[in-house]
């Protein structure tokens, strides 16, 4: 899969010859061809496209990874109709992959969602937009209206949780759709399927929808035509960060990570690349012709996740840029459990310390122990992630750690921050809470 | 040689519950211990027998019902 | 000779009421300071915290088999007509009404929060705290129905008794009145997020955000994200 430039490919994001997209029916049809769902349950048609996307690899695109068609089993077994949830909350604040894709090809992930409906038996779609993502929803309904007015079967409607962090976490949304709490839960047993009410429910992000729904027109070989064998197919990166062109960009897998920021035009020296999310891992760039795939990314300790690739550029200091990112993911915590809401802000605190050039000689000591203590120990993953993300940038910027922690900190930690941190989300607020007993 | 299977019991704690009362740390120190913000770290691993009668005590007394009981079947 | 043995029963229950309800009220004292200091963070390893919530649930218990022996012979003493239904409903005993309907509001109270915390696994949290609170209406009731009933009310014992019954509780009262204001409720630095706020809608920012040790000015956002590809030949 290596060649000069990053190969293009238009499957998700089609657009006209002159650049132009046209995110209406007729270009969506005139673009991908047309697809029958039947209305009313049809083994045999069920049967063709199941076995389809089994056989495509296709997998997860919201950052578990897993085989799409894995959750259908598990909503299929549970005997009651389920409710098909499109997830397109991209809660991460460093992605813009969904609402791209949803802006530009609302009926490529909405003919998805009908096509996972039809074969797990849903009668019903939702599309959960993040309540901060008017122009989303706007795209989304007009999509619906146009379908609607061409007299497709199945109701979908569009809500709007709380645009938070954790509230895109499947268990969160279902939580909302069931009290209007999106918390996530605690889930000892991944095969039995989430539900609202007695209803299950089938989320999938909607990329991944979208990847359905062309799997269901093409089938898997077609699929299969890109990308690696291990690692079939395309998918939206979002690659920002210290680059000239950030962007949406659709990269078959197995490219080089190197040459999907390439891609973006980075502005100078590069000291690292976020990959996956603020919750993922940062890589060398000495490792940067990993190819960008689950496998590979996986032994260089990175994920692949939302399709994060963020460019730290020399001039930014890494500490720094990761003391912020953890800060902003203690205050996105949902409160539930102890070790995410204290340990969280004391690895933020040691962070800053570290970050500012005062640690004291304990400060990394402490920072590895919290870690241990805080990763595993919550009810979603939320915390794990944000080890991980710590654990990986004390390797990678190993040089500048030990400088920091001997109080030579660099200059870069004063340059303007590359991240996105959604506006208004308050860091460092005080906050009552109401210890019971407690350590004496 | 057959490899027999025994049903043992593990502790698990339910994070979202917890509230750091601290009794089953108090209870069973053999098993579970507190981080530094008063919360249970709980070792998962298949309980003796001679500590079951202990754990079902500190479950029964934790005010938020946050810890619980597991069967794992386990080698012997 | 049987006058003689039907009195010297009669004088019996008349004592087992008196006794029964002094050791009532003394063990619903125990109780009651036992549970206003269950805040209290003295833990050592000869007084575990689990074992002063233990002796709390087992002082009321024993205070309960009390109170029904005290409140049994009430009822079936024939000199004092206090009658069944005073048991449970107050100010309905033909004996000294008020004092006794004293007596049974603070068993109706003490029958409330045992049965909420009996079924404490089976309510919901809110309402077993709400019922337990209940709990501080029980003891002031029992005392004024214990002064106000009782024969011994006069007697020097009994005043010693509830003398040191509510120096203890008054004292208990004011150190968790003290205790519930400084070290209750800790300000921790964290996010905009308590445990008691589920995310139903975004939290209020900040009037002024504290001294960041490190951020310089922010970039602007990525706003336009737009695509790079070409259209797929197949």
């Amino acid at each position: 899969m290596t060649t000069d430039t990053l190969p293009r490919t238009g499957r998700l994001l089609a657009t006209a010859p002159d650049g132009s997209s046209d995110p209406g029916l007729a270009a969506h049809l005139a673009a991908h061809g047309p697809l029958v769902v039947p209305p009313r349950d049809d083994r045999a048609w069920s049967h063709t496209v199941w076995r389809e996307v089994a056989e495509s690899g296709l997998t997860g695109r919201g950052g578990g990874g897993f085989p799409a068609a894995a959750k259908w089993d598990a909503v299929t077994r549970s005997g009651r109709r389920p409710l098909v949830v499109v997830n397109a909350m991209e809660g991460e604040p460093a992605s813009a992959k969904d609402r791209t894709l949803l802006t530009r090809s609302p009926h490529l992930v909405l003919d998805g969602a009908e096509v996972a409906a039809a074969l797990s038996g849903a009668r019903q779609v939702v599309v959960c937009v993040a309540d901060d993502q008017d122009g989303v929803a706007r795209a989304v309904e007009r999509a619906i209206a146009e379908r609607d007015r061409a007299g497709r079967s199945r109701p979908v409607s569009v809500v709007r949780p709380p645009a938070r962090y954790v509230a895109g976490e499947e268990s969160a949304l279902a939580a909302w759709l069931e009290r209007g709490e999106a918390l996530p839960a605690l889930r000892v047993d991944k095969s039995v399927a989430l539900r609202v009410g007695r209803r299950p429910v089938l989320v999938h992000n909607a990329e991944t929808l979208a990847q359905v729904a062309l799997v269901a027109r093409h089938g898997a070989a077609w699929f299969r035509g890109r990308g690696t064998p291990e690692a079939p197919g395309t998918t939206l990166v979002t690659v920002s960060g210290g680059v000239g062109r950030p962007s949406v960009v659709e990269v078959e897998l197995g490219t080089p990570v190197v040459d999907v920021v390439a891609a973006a035009e980075p502005l100078g020296p590069v000291s690292g690349i976020l990959l996956g999310g603020y919750g993922g891992a940062w890589l060398d760039p000495a490792h940067a012709s990993v190819p960008y795939a689950p496998g590979p990314l996986r032994d260089v300790g990175a994920t692949l996740g939302v399709g994060i690739v963020c460019v730290l550029p020399a001039t930014s200091c890494g500490i720094a840029e990761t003391a912020r990112i953890v800060r902003y993911m203690a205050g996105e915590s949902a409160g539930q459990c102890g070790p995410c809401v204290f340990g969280l802000p004391a690895i933020a605190d040691d962070l800053e310390l570290l970050a500012a050039g005062r640690g004291d000689p304990a400060v990394l000591a402490r920072l590895e122990d919290r870690c241990g203590a805080v990763a595993g120990r919550g009810a979603c993953r939320h915390p794990d992630g944000v080890v991980r993300l710590v654990r990986s940038a004390l390797a990678v910027f190993a040089d500048d750690v030990r400088d920091h922690a001997a109080g030579r900190p660099c200059a870069g930690r004063h340059a303007a921050s590359v991240l996105r941190f959604p506006t208004g989300a308050p860091v460092g607020a005080p906050v009552t809470v109401t210890v019971r007993g407690g350590a004496a | 040689m057959s490899r027999a299977t025994a049903t043992r019991v593990a502790l698990r704690v339910d994070p979202v519950a917890c509230d750091a009362y601290g009794f089953c740390a108090e209870l069973l120190p053999e098993r579970i211990t507190l981080d530094e913000w008063g919360y249970p770290v709980v070792d998962g691993r298949p309980l003796d027998p001679d500590l079951v009668e202990l754990a079902t005590r500190a479950a029964a007394e934790c005010p938020r019902r946050a810890l619980h009981l597991e069967r794992v079947v386990g080698p012997a | 000779m049987l006058a003689a043995t039907s009195t010297s029963l009669t004088t019996s229950i008349w004592y087992t009421i008196r006794a029964t309800g002094v050791v009532a009220l003394v063990l619903l004292t125990v109780t009651t300071v036992l549970g206003l200091l269950s805040a209290s963070r003295v833990r050592t390893r000869r007084w575990p915290a689990f074992a002063q919530v233990d002796l709390h649930k087992r002082a009321t218990l024993f205070a309960l088999v009390f109170l029904g022996l005290h409140v049994l012979t009430a009822v079936v003493d024939s000199y004092v007509h206090v009658g069944l239904l005073a048991v449970l409903v107050p100010f309905v005993s033909p004996y000294q009404t008020f004092w006794t309907g004293l007596g049974t509001i603070a068993v109706d109270l003490l029958v409330a929060v045992a049965v909420s915390s009996a079924l404490r696994q089976r309510i919901a949290p809110r309402t077993w705290r709400g019922l337990h609170w209940l709990a501080y209406g029980c003891w002031p009731f029992a005392m004024a129905h214990a002064l106000g009933t009782g024969t011994d009310a006069a007697q020097l014992w009994m005043d010693a008794v509830a003398a040191a019954c509510t120096i203890a509780v008054l004292c208990a009262l004011v150190w968790r009145i003290g205790d519930h204001r400084t070290t209750r409720e800790e300000e921790v630095r964290l996010g905009a997020v308590t445990r008691a706020v589920p995310l139903r809608q975004r939290p209020p920012a900040p009037a002024s955000a504290p001294p960041d040790l490190v951020t310089g000015p922010r970039r602007p956002t990525v706003t336009t994200a737009t695509a790079l590809l070409e259209r797929d030949p197949r």
